[in-house]
């Protein structure tokens, strides 16, 4: 018997500091699963001024508003929005009712610039300052680059909201008391009940802003230029708006992404309405999904040349 | 060092050939699917109007002319005969008021014919308010004309296959057309009466109309002919607002005037002198307007000529099958009157269907799921009873109520709900509440006013819902309130309380209505429904009165757990006539306990289950086509190619056949083929633009190459390869995030590799990059060179086994570029290898051992760096006494002097030995002070590539 127990690896090879420990030829310690560990990748986007700067306005945004209601003279102007200008009206009745009005001023737009700076900053700021090529050259799978990219994004929008929401029904309580939640479209809804429909109407707004993260991810796999993907995103999510105002568009209008993006309102009513909030979601779902298989399609075939 | 320039950049951004042909169909077929979608859709219908003269009247021979016209389908003819629907319409409309609805039952296959009532728009005649001997028997003649027509199927000779369809005023005149003439097969009466007097004289606790409240808001407008009056909920109606006459369609003589309401204007009148005071109301009906009006009180005759106009009397003979269609949001024809209808038919075996929805003359279409649900439920009875097509429909009943409002588009929802069996107003269920509150005396005021506000009529459908404008005088109304209910109530019928009154005058007008308080006070009127009672032989005494039962008008509502019941029972209302005199009545309940009907109903499935579904289903397929696509990737993975090529297993880069084709054509690179040996420091070469950035792209996996191998130790790098972790690289300059310092990118970066801390050896990367304190600063403050470095010691970071370096030496300085050629060359032992890519000659010639030379995406030599350079032939002499040199080696054998260089010797050996040439100098006596061999790769770099300058890289 030779009595020889080890193999000697690759000629030539086996000098070398991190000889090869994997069949796939890797070195030593590289998995591709381990690497972009979702922290690091975490770590590394807190550390930006922009992640900075957003989330600090999320929680600044409420202290603003409630400020300028100290301002308020008490000359009942009516606000003249219809059914659901009694949310103005009841914003200083409790906590609820000024989480809800938060929400209600910064679902159509400041949430919309959010959710597009954090989805398509993403891969298109490392593009640009070219340190998308180190990654992949690790290497790290495209896939899961962009699966990390993605997550992280989405886990800042949510935080960015949940900020929002939760800095303004925690300032609202303080100032304005743990009150039930109140408007003319349903019956008055008792705290509890409240929170249930705030947390309610919170989830659906995430979901509709799926689309303006898909949209934005899209547009940040095809460009190098961040500035390109966020302002495309809005600008587009503002085009859907405009159009959706127009009502001789008919039937088309149900085919905006933005078509649905008020159907949280029904939420607050008695009983509670879901019929827009069901399409609304499934529109915001297919929406997301195609806007995401197309930048997984084009991210994982095209050319790094930046 | 190559970035896109901008004019490559548009130059591929602008779309080739091919790109513009896909784009441009794209585009047209969204074109088209936009144009198809928002294209007005006209049913494919025919029309025909014209002025028919039919004979009726009381003899039968009054000639009265009507102006008509009949939608066909396209495909009915003689042969192809068609059901037909006759379509009425509301009072105070014409032909045109239901022309939308006309045109949908043609465009389901129906011969559909509309007709102007006698008294209205350009028909002749007066108003007789459905009267069987004069707008019935009109009706009658049409059912006539229309079985002389070929298109129309009959059932007998003369009989023709009919529905009669209405709403109101034509709702009415359906009841009675079928009661009088049985050739009718089917009828579906919409939001209209079963006994005029009792709908215009509302008594509520059963007595007669004689003793009834006159409703003079109504009938005002009815009389004085102030607009549209009663919208159906499936739009058939009597609107004539929304359609001027003569419209396109018909083909006579344009009207004289707008014949909107009756006595409207003197254009609208008839040839005949009109009088001021009628209008074109028939003139026994005028005078019993104008007598009930003026007293507040009918007489028996004025109730004798309503009931000629009221189905109340003949439903025994309606043996058509009947859809009762009512509004919940109706103060004019509430829910007892279709109530009252649906018992009289069924009573004798007739099948009737009940069906109730949130509009009415006040509510309108109602919500859109509540219009859909009606014009399903008509199109379903006329396709069974008059067509013959599809299964029964059964008799079960369903209603609905008024959810909340849509965010969408600011309108209401509604929720609809089915039970089998019709439970008429008093419902299935009831649950008795508790009023409480003490007597409390009321006055009347004189001549009606002020008056209480509940409802008015056509103040829109959002008014009598929201409950904004009811509202009661001080003093004239009388409260009894519940305590906050414990638990929600669904109420759908007409609820009962029971007062008691004592009046110094003996006789007391009330009204008694039913709120709904929410916890903060706010009271709602559902609909604006009051119930009116006339109370006579009242004692004086309160506690002498008698109890009487008022049954309150029929609503379905929800009354929320928390909110209170309020019975408010008032001397005045706007909407109807009351006493002139003032008097004081004082006003109690009798047991205090208001029973509210309910009725056990399953919510009727609407599309949001249906979208519920397609959610789920998306949600599913989602998540069934991500595990399929993350299978197919693992698999993929999985059978990826790990073997070792032998030939190449010991060596760190084998290039093979490399080729890279951009999209626009561009061959960047092609048969790139060269080799990185352990020990080797390799120098790719060439000019800028010749194709080095390309091949180290692919090489790091960030690009496909069009054709070719590459091999890492034997394994085969496509983008992404875990062999990739074992080279390190800069290419095409650094990249760090300009917001970290150089440590944390270096950090940052060896984070992303999810690799051990230790394997990193920052201390030996950080040497190489010699920054110093400045490796705490933030990147974007570094120079050009200090990036460089930084980039080059991310590249060392973990010590690689093959090292791959894109012009290392860009940006530094001297010291730092000798600095670099020492550390290269240290690192390409232990079996490492480097590969450098640069135009710089010297670079190369000092750093590398191997070089490879590329021009215009070939390589145009490689081997060790002596080999391209080659053994020059040619040397240059230093001599003390030139000229005697160049004479002496002009005549050697073989050896020949170049042409004087800058006063320089050079000398083409050419063979012979250089010894042997030094030799013959110093025989000469010529002082040799230098030998240089002329081994220099720009010769042989410009010998490869060319001396133009020019175009190298630009091909």
């Amino acid at each position: 018997m030779a009595g020889s127990t080890r193999e000697e690896t690759a000629p030539g090879t086996g000098g070398g500091p991190a000889g090869p420990a994997h069949p796939s030829g890797a070195a030593a310690g590289y998995r591709p699963s381990a690497t972009m560990p979702f922290v690091a990748e975490f770590r590394r986007q807190a550390s930006r001024r922009r992640t900075q700067l957003a989330l600090g306005f999320m929680v600044l945004l409420p202290l603003i508003i409630l400020i300028a209601f100290q301002f308020d003279t008490g000359d009942d102007d009516d606000n003249g929005r219809g059914e659901f200008g009694s949310l103005i009206e009841f914003a200083t009745s409790g906590g609820l009712n000024f989480t809800l009005f938060t929400i209600f001023v910064s679902a159509s737009f400041l949430l919309v610039v959010v959710v597009a700076l954090f989805c398509g900053d993403t891969v298109a700021s490392e593009a640009s300052w070219g340190s998308l090529r180190y990654l992949l050259a690790v290497p790290v799978p495209r896939a899961r680059l962009l699966t990390v990219k993605l997550l992280v994004a989405l886990a800042y929008s949510a935080l960015a909201l949940l900020l929002l929401a939760g800095t303004a029904l925690l300032i609202g309580t303080l100032r304005y008391g743990w009150e039930p939640l109140r408007s003319t479209v349903a019956a008055q809804l008792e705290p509890g009940e409240g929170l249930l429909r705030l947390l309610m109407v919170l989830g659906y707004l995430a979901v509709v802003l799926l689309v303006v993260a898909g949209l934005a991810f899209l547009l940040s796999v095809t460009t190098d230029a961040a500035l390109g993907a966020v302002g495309g995103a809005v600008l587009l999510w503002i085009l859907s708006s405009i159009l959706d105002q127009i009502t001789a568009l008919g039937a088309i209008r149900a085919f905006l992404p933005t078509h649905f993006s008020t159907a949280w309102l029904g939420l607050l009513s008695t009983p509670i309405q879901t019929d827009d909030v069901v399409r609304g979601t499934i529109s915001a779902v297919a929406y997301a999904t195609l806007f995401w298989s197309l930048a997984y399609y084009r991210f994982t075939r095209k050319d790094i040349t930046s | 060092m190559r970035s896109p320039s901008p004019a490559a950049w548009i130059r591929r951004a602008l779309p080739t050939r091919r790109r513009a042909v896909a784009t441009a169909a794209v585009a047209v077929l969204l074109v088209g699917a936009v144009v198809w979608a928002v294209r007005p859709q006209g049913p494919d219908v025919r029309t025909s109007s014209a002025m028919l003269t039919v004979r009726s009247g009381p003899t039968g021979d009054e000639p009265v002319d009507l102006d008509t016209t009949l939608y066909l389908p396209a495909d009915a003819s003689d042969g192809n005969k068609v059901p037909a629907v006759l379509l009425a319409h509301g009072f105070g409309g014409t032909k045109e008021s239901v022309r939308s609805d006309a045109e949908e039952f043609a465009g389901r296959g129906y011969a559909v014919l509309t007709w102007t009532a006698r008294g209205f728009g350009r028909s002749g005649g007066q108003i007789h308010l459905d009267d069987p001997d004069h707008e019935v028997r009109d009706a009658e003649r049409l059912l006539d004309w229309l079985a002389a027509r070929p298109e129309i199927r009959t059932d007998a000779a003369g009989d023709p296959a009919v529905g009669v369809v209405g709403g109101s005023y034509g709702g009415g005149l359906a009841l009675l057309l079928a009661a009088r003439d049985q050739r009718v097969d089917a009828i579906v009466p919409m939001i209209t009466w079963n006994d005029l007097s009792r709908a215009f004289l509302p008594e509520s606790t059963g007595k007669d109309a004689t003793q009834g409240v006159f409703k003079s808001g109504w009938a005002g407008l009815f009389f004085g002919g102030g607009g549209s009056v009663g919208t159906g909920p499936a739009g058939i109606s009597g609107a004539t607002g929304a359609q001027p006459e003569g419209a396109p369609e018909s083909a006579g003589p344009p009207s004289p005037g707008p014949g909107g309401g009756p006595g409207t204007g003197p254009g609208a009148a008839p040839a005949r002198a009109a009088d001021p005071s009628c209008g074109r109301f028939a003139a026994d009906v005028c005078a019993a307007y104008l007598r009930i009006a003026t007293t507040g009180r009918a007489d028996q005759a004025a109730v004798d000529l309503l009931r000629r106009s009221s189905p109340a009397g003949v439903l025994d003979r309606i043996k058509a099958p009947t859809l009762l269609v009512q509004g919940e949001a109706d103060t004019l024809f509430p829910l007892t009157e279709a109530d009252a209808n649906a018992r009289g038919i069924a009573a004798n075996g007739t099948p009737v269907r009940v069906a109730w929805f949130t509009g009415g003359h006040d509510g309108g279409e109602g919500p859109q799921t509540d219009s859909d649900r009606v014009k399903f439920l008509t199109v379903q009875w006329l396709d069974h009873y008059v067509k013959g097509e599809g299964d029964a429909p059964g008799d079960d009943f369903t209603w609905s109520r008024i959810a909340g409002f849509d965010a969408l588009d600011r309108g209401l929802v509604a929720t609809g709900y089915r039970t089998t069996d019709y439970p008429g107003t008093a419902g299935t269920g009831r649950r008795d509440v508790v009023v409480a509150g003490p007597p409390q005396p009321v006055a009347n005021p004189p001549a009606g006013n002020p008056a209480a506000i509940s409802s008015v009529p056509f103040a829109g459908e959002l008014s009598s819902l929201l409950g904004g404008v009811a509202g009661d005088i001080p003093g004239q109304h009388a409260r009894f309130e519940s305590a906050p209910l414990p638990d929600a109530v669904d109420v759908v019928g007409a609820p009962t309380v029971r007062i008691r009154a004592a009046s110094a005058t003996g006789e007391a007008v009330l009204f008694v209505k039913l709120y709904d308080v929410d916890p903060n006070g706010a009271a709602t009127l559902p609909n604006g429904l009051v119930a009116p009672v006339r109370l006579t032989g009242l004692p004086r005494e309160i506690d002498a009165a008698q109890p009487v039962t008022v049954t309150l008008p029929g609503i379905v509502r929800r009354i929320e757990a928390g909110h209170r019941l309020r019975v408010v029972v008032a001397t005045s209302d706007q909407a109807y006539a009351t006493p002139v005199e003032p008097a004081v009545h004082t006003v109690a309940l009798a047991d205090g306990v208001v029973g509210l009907p309910t009725v056990d109903g399953e919510p009727i499935p609407t599309a949001a289950v249906v979208w519920r579904w397609v959610l789920a289903g998306l949600l599913a397929a989602i998540v069934v086509g991500l595990v399929v696509v993350v299978a197919v990737a693992r698999r993929r993975n999985r059978r990826q190619d790990t073997s070792i090529h032998p030939a190449y297993a010991g060596t760190p880069l084998a290039v093979r056949e490399l080729r890279k084709e951009y999209a626009d054509g561009f061959v960047a690179v092609s048969n790139v083929d060269f080799d990185v040996h352990p020990g080797q420091v390799v120098g790719l070469l060439g000019p800028n633009g010749a194709g080095k950035t390309t091949t180290l792209r692919v090489l790091m996996g960030l690009t496909q190459p069009t054709a070719g191998e590459i091999y890492v130790f034997g394994h085969r790098l496509v983008p992404g390869s875990p062999v990739l972790s074992r080279i390190g690289a800069l290419v095409e300059g650094p990249g760090f995030l300009p917001h970290l310092s150089g440590l944390d990118n270096l950090k940052a970066y060896w984070r992303a590799t999810g690799r051990p801390w230790a394997d990193a050896h920052f201390d030996e990367a950080l040497e190489i990059a010699g920054l110093g304190d400045s490796v705490h600063r933030r990147t974007k403050n570094y120079s050009h060179g200090m990036r460089q470095r930084l980039a080059i010691a991310q590249a060392m970071l973990g010590l690689p086994e093959l090292l791959v370096l894109d012009e290392p030496t860009d940006g530094l300085d001297p010291p730092q570029i000798a600095e670099m050629r020492r550390v290269l060359q240290r690192y390409a032992t232990d079996g490492r290898a480097v590969l450098v890519s640069s135009h710089l000659l010297a670079e190369v010639e000092q750093t590398c051992t191997h070089a490879v030379v590329v021009n215009k995406g070939r390589i145009v030599a490689s081997g060790p760096v002596e080999d391209i350079v080659g053994e020059s032939p040619s040397v240059l002499f230093e001599v003390s006494d030139p000229a005697a040199a160049r004479t002496l080696l002009d005549g050697l054998d073989g050896v020949r002097v170049l042409p004087d260089t800058d006063g320089q010797l050079v000398v083409d050996t050419n063979g012979t030995a250089r010894s042997e040439v030094v030799a013959e100098l110093v025989r000469a006596g010529i002082g040799v002070d230098r030998v240089v061999p002329r081994r220099r790769l720009e010769d042989a770099f410009l010998a490869l590539v060319g001396e133009n300058s020019r175009g190298s890289g630009d091909r």
